[in-house]
């Protein structure tokens, strides 16, 4: 399947965002995450399914300033 | 101070604001106006202290706890090798009034905490996020919307930086993105895993404009959209988010309903 993650088109494996996450070993709790430009909490990931075509945004915490 | 439109001086310095439409001496007036509260003179207070310092701000805030320190001078522009040593809060200071004595500089050699937070705010109309830790991003986030005042964010990491508007109330706010800080230690500060220096510039400057564009009222604020920027690719995008109904601070149905201090960041590198 074919997704648009942080607007590069990628060939990923599962059919959750969770899965997606687990995949790219990319810790839950560590990411904000839009499917299709809507925000979903934390416990909706395993349950959001993704299909071909789907785009989604990984919103990692950035913090410095110093 | 004010813009003063009679004096000769006033009018030269900011001529190139004034020539522009959407600032005009009216825009100018209202620069000359506005007081904007800094938060952290470091990496991003740098510049933004410079550009709103240049361009005229009436009254600009100054709030870091901490000294000069040899290893800030790589992006911290505002201070040089012979301020080491010296509370950044007065080496800003100085130079915001060298650049241009006609600003008001209101400086505080401390930490901003849940204490002191709203009173301190509460004297500006814009906040200006220039701190390196999550608490402290969470604290201003929590503050500026209890005071409802705008706020601009700003985060620089590595070759990664991002700036935000938040309009309280009216656009997303960090915690409708991220509804807590991270795990305490989970993410890298700037001073654990580097940053590029210039990085801090560009960032900063996008906070300075968006702070200029809020006080004239013109253009249109970066709210409800991140603006993310790889330094790497050299490449911006733009990440369209909303006012979240479950935000735990701006919802209609809020847990969070007064200030509280963050637990403090345990750093595992320290450099003295
Ligand atoms: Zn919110």
């Amino acid at each position: 399947m074919r997704v648009t993650i942080n607007g590069k088109t990628e060939e990923v494996s599962g059919s959750t965002v969770l899965e997606i996450l687990r995949a790219k070993d990319v810790s839950p709790q560590m990411v904000a995450v839009e499917l299709n430009s809507k925000m979903l909490e934390r416990e909706e990931l395993g349950s959001a399914l993704v299909k071909d075509g789907d785009a989604i945004e990984l919103l990692f915490y950035l913090g410095g300033g110093d | 101070m004010p813009f003063l439109p009679d004096s000769e001086e006033q009018v030269t310095r900011y001529s190139r604001h004034i020539l522009l439409p959407e600032v005009g001496g009216k825009g100018q007036q209202k620069i000359g106006q506005a007081k904007v509260l800094i938060v952290g003179a470091g990496g991003l207070g740098s510049p933004v202290a410079f550009y709103l310092a240049a361009a005229g701000v009436g009254m600009i805030g100054l709030i870091d706890s901490d000294a000069v320190d040899l290893s800030n001078l790589q992006r911290q522009i505002i201070h040089q090798t012979p301020d080491i040593g010296r509370p950044k809060v007065g080496s800003a200071k100085a130079k915001i009034l060298a650049l241009n004595p006609s600003v008001a500089v209101e400086t505080y050699d401390r930490r901003l905490t849940a204490e002191n937070a709203l009173d301190l705010i509460g004297r500006y109309d814009i906040v200006v996020d220039g701190v390196d830790s999550f608490p402290a991003k969470f604290l201003i986030n929590d503050a500026c919307f209890f005071a409802r005042k705008p706020l601009v964010h700003g985060g620089i990491l590595r070759f990664d930086g991002r700036v935000f508007t938040i309009l309280p109330g009216q656009s997303a706010c960090l915690r409708c993105i991220f509804k807590q800080p991270p795990p305490p230690g989970s993410v890298a500060s700037c001073q654990e895993a580097g940053v590029i220096g210039a990085l801090a510039g560009v960032i900063g400057t996008i906070q300075a404009t968006e702070v200029l564009k809020l006080i004239v009222g013109k253009g249109r604020p970066l709210t409800d959209r991140l603006l993310d920027y790889d330094a790497r690719e050299t490449r911006f995008r733009e990440i369209k988010v909303a006012k979240n109904p479950r935000c735990p601070l701006c919802s209609e149905r809020p847990e969070i309903t007064r200030l509280v201090d963050l637990e403090p960041e345990v750093c595992a590198v320290r450099t003295a």
